[in-house]
């Protein structure tokens, strides 16, 4: 793990792996460290907020040597199961670019257990893994300018369902109806760090 | 309901400290984006430290008091009249009911604080009275017309008439920041010091956008997406920097090269499209 600079109110730890960030992102939460304000883990990173005027030396030291499980974190729930119709813009470029069939992809994502790492983005935006390996596609080169809310998209290893419109440079393989967030509900959230997602097809 | 706004001026939202903790829910903090003159407008007139206040970008707000009401402003110096008699800053401004309170646009700085004793109370979103304009969270900018609700009138007494602050800079906004997390990303380290930026009219409480020579970086690998803080100074392909403020996005592709120093931020979002920006390495 390495600590590095990030102001006079934060550190940002890298580690090497996907789980590694979750990992230390779940010891630091549970650490409740009086002057941590947040915890923001990333692909590789967990950036760690403090309050102003914090001992920085002093919280790379705990969190350097925080117990840090390697299992992937996961909530021993059902999994939450998000319709899909398949009829993304992207659908046939991310059958060429993986080399499946538009058929294959869907199977493939359907028949993934999808697992949220993360959140961030914007509200209820949760980055999920242990996708098929065949399903990674880049970005594309140029993000739209608008995505629509309910877009379920692909990049990189992560899938992802837009909770609302916004910008974005992920490939779109369809759309869902569910509400992925919702200020109102208790939690606004639909999906939570841990939870595991399934992925259902249906028609239009 | 206990103040009327009849005109907003170009942009006023209520801000408070924000949100904390919410990153898990994909949530960032916001808040008002100059928090030390924020938190003086409460101070002033001995509210709790969260209470919720108005932010007022360069002037033209006009309210009207529907009671008595004792009310601050601080930040920008927008000149204010009641009732067509001016009212200076940093102080205790009284209102009668009826009374009218209107700001002109302030010749230096971007924001001005409306502290209201009691608080403006409209129902918080996750725990704050924030609007958040990257997100959509919290209520909605403030409106001609609208009502807002005047919380009770707090049990301490304003401990001071008013204060004496530094007013924003007119000239150039000198910040001091601290290299990394991603300084190594620049072919020439010291170049962001030796410029003079200059703010850019496509700044929001998301970002101040700098434009000048442009910097380079070693590579133009993306790296993968990492937290990003208020302050943070990130370097877009264009090579022009993007300096965060209070609603800035919780993650972001494009290397931080230095983080401005927490106490600085404040400044830096006074600062007006055209005004000129250095940055000092501490």
């Amino acid at each position: 793990m390495k600590a590095l600079s990030c102001g006079d109110a934060a550190v940002l730890f890298e580690v090497g792996t996907l789980d590694e960030a979750v990992a230390l992102a779940a010891a630091v939460r549970a650490a409740e460290l009086s002057v941590v304000v947040d915890v923001v883990p990333a692909a590789r990173t967990v950036l760690v907020v403090t309050a102003p005027g914090a001992d920085l030396g002093a919280l790379r030291r705990t969190v350097s040597g925080l117990p840090v499980s390697d299992a992937a974190v996961t909530r021993e729930a059902d999994p939450v199961e998000i319709s899909v119709v398949y009829d993304g813009p992207d659908l046939d470029e991310i059958a060429s670019f993986t080399g499946l069939t538009v058929d294959e992809v869907i199977a493939v994502h359907t028949g993934s257990g999808w697992r949220v790492a993360f959140a961030g983005f914007s509200p209820g935006f949760a980055y999920l893994v242990d996708g098929d390996p065949r399903l990674q596609v880049p970005r594309r080169d140029e993000p739209r300018t608008r995505v629509p809310a309910g877009a379920v998209g692909l990049a990189g290893e992560f899938s992802a369902v837009y909770p609302r419109a916004t910008p974005g440079g992920w490939q779109l393989l369809g759309h869902t109806d569910a509400t992925l967030w919702d200020t109102d509900r208790d939690p606004p959230a639909l999906l939570a760090p841990g939870d595991r997602v399934r992925f259902v097809q249906v028609e239009r | 309901m206990s103040l009327t706004v009849l005109a907003t001026g170009p942009r006023a939202l209520l801000q408070d400290a924000g949100r904390v903790g919410l990153a898990s829910i994909g949530v960032g903090r916001s808040g008002a984006a100059d928090r030390a003159a924020w938190a003086l407008g409460n101070r002033l007139v001995a509210n709790p430290p969260d209470a919720a206040s108005v932010e007022v970008l360069l002037g033209g707000l006009r309210v009207r008091a529907e009671r008595n009401l004792t009310v601050a402003l601080t930040g920008a110096p927008a000149q204010a009249v009641v009732d067509g008699k001016p009212m200076g800053h940093n102080a205790l401004i009284p209102l009668r009911a009826g009374a009218e309170l209107a700001l002109g646009t302030p010749d230096r700085g971007l924001r001005t604080y409306l502290a209201v004793r009691g608080g403006i109370v409209v129902d918080p979103v996750l725990g704050s009275r924030s609007t958040d304009t990257l997100s959509g969270i919290g209520p909605p900018p403030l409106e001609d017309g609208v009502l807002l609700p005047v919380g009770l009138t707090p049990a301490d007494h304003p401990p001071a008439d008013v204060a004496p602050v530094r007013l924003p800079e007119a000239g150039p906004a000198v910040l001091r920041f601290v290299p990394g997390p991603r300084d190594r990303r620049l072919t020439a380290p010291d170049v962001p010091v030796t410029t003079t930026w200059t703010a850019s009219d496509r700044s929001d409480r998301i970002g101040l956008r700098l434009t000048g020579k442009p910097l380079h970086r070693t590579d133009d690998a993306e790296l993968p997406s990492e937290g990003l803080v208020r302050g943070a100074i990130q370097l877009p392909p264009g090579g022009e920097p993007v300096l965060f403020l209070a609603d800035h996005p919780l993650t972001g592709g494009y290397p931080v090269v230095g983080v401005v120093r927490d106490a600085d931020v404040d400044r830096a979002a006074q600062v007006r499209p055209g005004q000129p920006v250095r940055f000092r390495q501490t």
